[in-house]
């Protein structure tokens, strides 16, 4: 578009036609008050904090609505403008409890910093103000009217921005209250969007309330654990008996990938960290009965038994089973550890996708992947299968607000109506199980339609939609784990050829980096075969044992027959998971990492408890391949990190742990402090420091960024910009595969998670805010819009 | 839940005549009042399924209009203008007059359900005041004679 | 049902069928009914506008905005459907004037609304009627249900080839309503929340077509300005406020009613000849000429001509054509607490200053008129109604605010009589009222 010059406050601008006065003046660093106003929200023009003075026109104007204008002179600050806010606050203040001792929002208060700023304290007036008494909404929402300076922004953000429609506005005038759909409660996602988007205390978290006040906690943006999106979450900790406690999980970091978006699980799910059942201490099987130990007799044991195993029985007799949930360095550590310490290629972890399918299929080109945030920008997305609202939620919320900001074409293809076919341009009900089929169709396969189309779908829809596909030009396809092995590869040729770019949905926070670091048993980091010489056959000497070892359900068989000595489980819970039958392990000498008694860890030899992913650094791998920095920001006493705990049972063993975690180099021994206490944020920032004048901090075996070398050094795809990681930025890796590999992986083993809005594997068991919502055990049904709900009418675009 | 024949039949009607379902939503609330004496749960329910809106977005829509009303009021529904124009004319002291004649005050019903006294806005009857409405019926040029005769004369009727 | 007065002065125009059964299709054409319409499909849509312009009809609504003027703004191409909105939503304290349109001519309604769709090249007009007014949405029902029988509405009107259609809609209580763009919202069916301006409804209005929207009275006037000519209709009144204007004149006078008059007749006139003066034994004290939200004017200042333009000059303004008169025995402070407790009642709620600022209003005046007044109260309520003028997103906080500022002014001492404990002077026992 045109360019506009404008003037404000004596500065001249120029800026592209059709932006907001407020947003122009934003862009050129004056600051307009604004509560009531909120970007990419519909406009409001309702708190009249933003007047400012336009010449030629009488009367102040809003700039959260004014458009700018060829040659318009703008006042911001004059005096007039001025005395206009002041009298806003007062008449805001008036009717205000001023219970800003007590407030939640104490000190991260919007009302609260521009009273400061215009000086509206003192008291005009003597009546009573109006009181309602508090309200709890559901589990996790309170509302306080009086406190409520009726901005609207939290029925804009459930509505418009979540699509569920159910904060609403009863009574008029003074009376105006902001009311829930179920009368006196809430029925919704529980995404707690409301409350962050709140610019004072009206709308407060059940999980937070009155716990501690803003600045008595430090704030950790760290990436949530759950959903395999990769939110960040921005997490306060206070010190408690137990280590550093996590008390609020919210989004005032608005820098992640994840923008404004937070949903339940990432907001308040952090609670499974202080869980009463949490293990505080190493067990180990006496007597038939898990009793404690200490960490050095528990190492003792499991090195004893990895040796014996060994000797006995040779190393295909121990099996490796790792997890979804820890660090990319933790994978790849776990899987050099087995592959060198065991020699074993007997590794697995719970697929949840095919990756080395879309690995093979994308066979090395550059830019096929697409980000997170390209989502959000995509002028057209397909989305085959999956239901990204339960369970990509963030993955939902870009699809929702590109079709919603950018007009975005969406095609939905599915077997069932899911909630993302309200935004969807085309929405194609596939008979259920059809997903493969009709991507044949799609690749030109006019006879695989016959098993596509149903009473919903006619043959005419489906090669209208194949058309339409054809002529999308930046096309993003998404797709879910429906789609295995040749159907992949189908897709894959078939968007490639026009330029497309892929998501392949996984589960869980980290599945994605645990495909990448090689948790396979036929597959080295990068989806490199064992088989084939690779960069890591020379790196590691050759240490990598020639042929491919078993996979999950092998090795559960093997342990059937007696013939696994040793099973180490990592952070997994194959019992449950896997719904393996416990007795099957009751050969095996079985070491479990993890937080709680699990299915699996409740029949293990040795349970070692270990932190969780709030509570150390490394790096996670999203569904959509992009890379982020954990931040270790809770702690709880007495548990160690699975890195630490990896790297110890190898020295025990006796091996070299030079050779395993290249750290040091100059003779430096001092641990920084990265793996301990909450000040690790502390040399967070220290290591910023170091990589932007490169050094390297990696001082101790325990630290994950010497690992993080390595992946970077060796992993195809992950040489990507360390600053940019350590500056808390998501960073996209390119999935380009070691070349010559063939598609492997068996899809047979791929088990999708089923996990919903509000569940989350072993996590969501321990969660007491998810298994407390009401929506749980019955979701949200009536979260219609209205019909003819267009923004762009009422507020005249 | 239906209504009665003639309501299904202006409900009919009334949704062809605009683009959009809702925007029969306000008159359909006000006459489904009309049969029923109040917005209850069930027709909350039943007219939000039929203009495809939650049951929120229509009862943000109910609470914003003063007419309506989700709880039912006496069979006989005064409604005395005190706004300037009848003020002027003495309109207080017609409403301090119903007051004491029925024995209830602002928003109440009397004990036997006949009567509902409300003072409200100005009802367009400011040449005639001071003036009420008894139901959607106007009656000007009030005088305390006027009320009395028009309570005695309800009251008798219903004796009937 | 609305009692029918008249004047030697009055000059019937839009009252010309008032008493005469013009509800009846029959006799509305026997009275020169539908031959305006008929005249206006043989016009080009800008000779209707040109006529319009030339009446010098300005907006009956309150703001006073040229009736010509305003269609011309309607883009003559549109992607979206146009329509035409008659505002019939008349809640404004002191106005009772469109009631009287409806209920002895709705014929003239709807044949406004016509000519209006023709002008602009509308194919759907609607009426909205108050909530209250529900004997006329009966009234208004028959009559366009009498002039589809016709076929005077509906396909093909008058065998012109034209297609227009009218339907009449009910409100619910809201006075907030009455605003055009809040008129629209309702209309949609929802809360009755004005938009926000621009871009104006008759570029983007109902379902996003452009939308022209009247007062009833306005529209009633546009038949007999076809008929008659805009020349004719300008004449009637002064220059730049064409044609004549239903007064509503009430409080005590000898004959309160609502009177047609030319635009620009004089004020004091209207009080002691067309109403026949204060009724016996009260005197005079002072005049709201148009409609509740106008500034009050003294008697020594009712000399004045009844049109937008001269009122402005005594600190008023013509408003809605309602002429509320105040007599010696009311409370000043407390007609200032009534007309606050309305806007406070009838508030949106939408944006701060009117929702915070009417509702601390009336809290004060509350307090004060029940003797509990402190003297930093009279400039408090002054610099409410001073932080609220024309910092609203809708004119509902001026209307709040601009009464309020000229009573202080105007009556300062009323207020003062007040102060500290001081028993209202007007009251046997002073009481608050409906809180
Ligand atoms: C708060 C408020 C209430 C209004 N109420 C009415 C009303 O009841 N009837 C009306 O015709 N205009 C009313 N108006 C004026 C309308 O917004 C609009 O200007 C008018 O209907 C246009 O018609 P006109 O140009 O024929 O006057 C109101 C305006 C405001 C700000
Ligand atoms: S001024 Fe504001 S609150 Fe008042 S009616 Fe208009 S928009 Fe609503
Ligand atoms: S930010 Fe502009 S009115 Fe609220």
């Amino acid at each position: 578009m045109a360019d506009i010059t404008l003037t404000v406050d004596g500065k001249k601008l120029t800026v592209p036609a059709g932006t907001l006065l407020i947003e122009a003046c934003k862009g050129a660093g004056i600051e307009v008050p604004f509560f009531c106003y909120y970007p990419n929200l519909s406009l409001q023009g309702a708190c009249r904090m933003c007047l400012v003075e336009i010449e030629k026109m009488p009367k102040l104007q809003t700039a959260c609505t004014t458009l700018v204008a060829e040659g318009m002179v703008v006042t911001t600050e004059s005096d007039k403008v001025k005395q206009a806010r002041k009298s806003m606050l007062e008449l805001l203040l008036a009717n205000h409890p001023l219970d800003c001792p007590v407030c939640d929002a104490g000190g991260e208060c919007e009302l609260q910093d521009m009273t400061f700023k215009y000086g509206a304290a003192e008291s005009k007036f003597m009546d009573l103000k109006n009181h309602r008494d508090e309200q709890q909404w559901s589990p996790v929402v309170y509302f306080d009217r009086p406190r409520c300076i009726l901005c609207y922004r939290c029925i804009r953000v459930c509505g418009e921005g979540m699509d569920v429609w159910s904060l609403g506005i009863q009574n008029r005038g003074p009376s105006s209250i902001i009311a829930p759909n179920k009368e006196d409660h809430l029925e919704c996602e529980e995404c707690g969007m409301c409350i962050d988007i709140c610019p004072v205390g009206a709308l407060t978290s059940g999980a937070y309330r009155y716990k501690t006040r803003p600045w008595e906690m430090k704030h950790v943006g760290t990436v949530c654990t759950h959903c395999g999106d990769g939110c960040k979450t921005t997490l306060g900790v206070r010190r408690a008996d137990t280590g550093m406690q996590i008390v609020r999980g919210d989004n005032r970091d608005k820098s992640g990938i994840n923008g404004e978006f937070l949903c339940i699980k990432g907001r308040y799910a952090f609670d499974f960290a202080h869980h009463p059942e949490r293990l505080p201490q190493p067990l180990v099987k006496r007597e038939g009965k898990l009793v404690p130990t200490t960490w050095e007799q528990a190492f003792d044991l499991i090195a004893k038994k990895f040796q014996d195993a060994l000797t006995s029985d040779g190393p295909t007799s121990i099996g490796v089973i790792g997890s979804n949930h820890t660090s990319n360095e933790e994978n790849y550590l776990l899987q050099k550890f087995a592959r060198l310490v065991l020699g074993t290629n007997n590794i697995d972890h719970h697929r949840t996708a095919d990756f080395p399918a879309f690995a093979s299929a994308l066979a090395g080109k550059q830019n096929t992947t697409a980000s997170m945030r390209d989502v959000f920008s995509a002028p057209a997305v397909l989305l085959i299968g999956n239901d990204p609202t339960e369970q990509h939620p963030l993955l939902a919320w870009q699809i929702r607000s590109d079709v919603r900001l950018h007009r975005a074409k969406l095609y939905v293809v599915n077997s069932s109506a899911i909630k993302l076919h309200r935004q969807a341009t085309s929405f194609a009900q596939i008979v259920s199980g059809s997903e493969g089929n009709f991507v044949q169709f799609l690749a030109g396969n006019d006879k695989a339609a016959d098993s596509v189309v149903s009473p919903n779908l006619t043959r005419e829809a489906l090669t209208t939609l194949r058309d339409a596909l054809k002529n999308e030009s930046g096309l993003v396809i998404i797709f879910g784990s429906e789609l295995r092995g040749a159907d992949v590869k189908a897709l894959v040729d078939f968007g490639l050829a026009q330029g497309a770019k892929f998501i392949c949905l996984g589960d869980y926070a980290n599945s994605r980096g645990a495909a990448d670091m090689g948790l396979y048993p036929d597959m080295l980091p990068g989806y490199a075969p064992v088989l084939t010489a690779t960069r890591y056959h020379e790196e590691w000497l050759d240490e990598i044992p020639p042929i491919p070892g078993m996979n999950l359900l092998q090795m559960m068989d093997a342990a059937k027959n007696g013939k696994l000595k040793a099973l180490y489980v990592v952070g997994s819970n194959p019992i449950a998971r896997n719904n393996i039958d416990p007795f099957a392990l009751s050969k095996s000498f079985v070491i479990v990492q993890d937080m709680f008694l699990t299915e699996t860890a409740s029949i293990a030899d040795v349970v070692l408890p270990v932190a969780n992913a709030y509570e150390k650094s490394g790096t996670y791998t999203n569904t959509s391949g992009d890379v982020q920095m954990l931040k270790k920001a809770g702690e709880f006493a007495g548990v160690r990190n699975d890195f630490e705990c990896i790297v110890r049972i190898a020295a025990r063993m006796g091996y070299d742990v030079h050779k395993l975690v290249p750290f040091g180099g100059a003779g430096t021994r001092a641990d920084m402090g990265q793996t301990r206490g909450a000040q690790s944020g502390e040399s967070d920032r220290h290591a910023v420091w170091l990589a932007s004048h490169n050094l390297e901090p990696k001082m101790s075996p325990y630290d994950p960024t010497a690992m993080l070398d390595e992946i970077q050094r060796l992993v195809p795809g992950y040489d990507i910009s360390r600053l940019n990681l350590l500056a808390g930025q998501d960073v996209h890796s390119q999935l380009v595969q070691i070349t010559g590999a063939t598609g492997m992986g068996d899809p047979a083993l791929i088990m999708p998670a089923n996990d919903s809005l509000f569940t989350s594997g072993t996590l969501g068991k321990f969660s007491d805010t998810l298994n407390t919502v009401y929506e749980r055990y019955s979701p949200p049904h009536d979260l219609e819009m209205a019909a003819d709900y267009d923004p762009q009418v009422r507020m005249g675009g | 839940m239906k209504f009665s024949d003639q309501l299904e039949q202006r409900f009919a009607t009334m949704v062809t005549h605009y683009p959009t379902k809702r925007s029969v939503l306000v008159p359909m609330l006000l006459y489904i009042q009309d049969e029923l004496g109040s917005l209850t749960e069930e027709a909350i329910h039943e007219i939000a399924q039929r203009v495809e809106l939650s049951d929120l977005e229509v009862r943000n829509v109910i609470s914003y209009y003063s007419m309506l009303r989700t709880r039912a009021v006496g069979k006989y529904n005064f409604q005395i203008c005190t706004n300037v124009s009848c003020l002027l004319r003495g309109a207080e002291d017609i409403f301090e007059q119903c007051k004491k004649k029925l024995g209830v005050g602002n928003k109440q019903t009397t004990s036997d359900g006949l009567f509902y006294l409300e003072e409200v806005e100005c009802i367009g009857a400011c040449s005639w005041a001071p003036a009420m409405m008894m139901n959607y019926e106007f009656v000007e040029n009030l005088t305390a004679a006027k009320i009395d005769e028009l309570i005695e004369g309800l009251k008798k009727k219903e004796q009937q | 049902m609305a009692y029918l007065v008249s004047h030697p002065d009055e000059v019937k125009v839009v009252s010309k069928r008032f008493g005469k059964g013009a509800t009846s299709l029959d006799r509305y054409l026997e009275l020169d009914g539908y031959k305006a319409l008929q005249k206006a499909l043989t016009m080009q849509p800008d000779a209707i506008i040109n006529e319009v312009k030339a009446s010098n009809l300005r907006g009956r609504g309150g703001a006073g905005f040229p009736t010509g003027m305003k269609w011309s703004f309607v883009p003559k191409q549109s992607p979206k459907p146009k329509y035409v909105l008659c505002n019939g939503d008349e809640s404004e304290p002191g106005t009772c004037k469109d009631r009287l349109i409806f209920e002895h001519d709705p014929h003239s309604v709807i044949e406004g609304v016509m000519i209006a769709a023709l002008a602009v090249g509308a194919k759907t007009g609607y009426i909205y009627l108050r909530g209250e007014y529900r004997y006329l949405v009966q009234i208004m029902e028959k009559a366009v249900a009498d002039a589809y029988a016709r076929g005077f509405i509906g396909k093909n009107i008058f065998g012109s080839g034209v297609d227009l259609d009218i339907f009449v809609h009910s409100g619910a209580g809201a006075y907030e309503v009455g605003e055009e763009s809040a008129l629209m919202e309702s209309l949609e069916g929802k809360r009755g929340i004005p938009r926000i301006r621009p871009p104006f409804p008759a570029v983007v209005g109902l379902w996003g077509g452009p939308t022209v929207i009247n007062n009833a009275e306005s529209l009633a006037s546009v038949p007999h300005i076809i008929l008659g000519g805009g020349e004719w209709f300008a004449k009637l009144g002064t220059p730049k406020n064409g044609g004549t204007r239903l007064f509503c004149m009430s409080g005590e006078l000898e004959r309160p009613g609502v009177y047609e008059l030319p635009m620009g007749y004089n004020l004091k006139k209207m009080i002691y000849d067309v109403a026949g003066g204060m009724v016996k034994g009260k005197k005079l004290k002072g005049v709201v000429p148009g409609g509740s939200s106008v500034q009050i004017i003294t008697p020594d200042e009712i000399d004045v001509a009844m049109d937008f333009d001269s009122l402005p000059k005594v600190g008023s303004m013509l408003g809605s054509g309602g002429v509320i008169v105040i007599d010696d025995h009311t409370c000043l402070v407390k007609f200032a607490l009534r007309v606050t407790q309305f806007y406070q009642h009838e508030s949106c709620g939408w944006c701060i200053p009117c929702r915070e600022g009417t509702d601390w209003m009336k809290k004060t005046l509350v307090r004060m008129h029940s003797g509990g007044g402190v003297a930093k109260d009279i400039d408090n309520l002054k610099y409410l109604a001073e932080n609220m003028l024309g910092r609203t997103f809708c004119p509902l906080g001026d209307a709040a605010a601009m009464p309020i500022i000229s009573y202080v002014q105007k009556f300062r001492s009323e207020f003062e009589d007040h102060l500290n404990g001081k028993p209202c002077p007007y009251e046997k026992a002073a009481q608050p009222v409906m809180v």
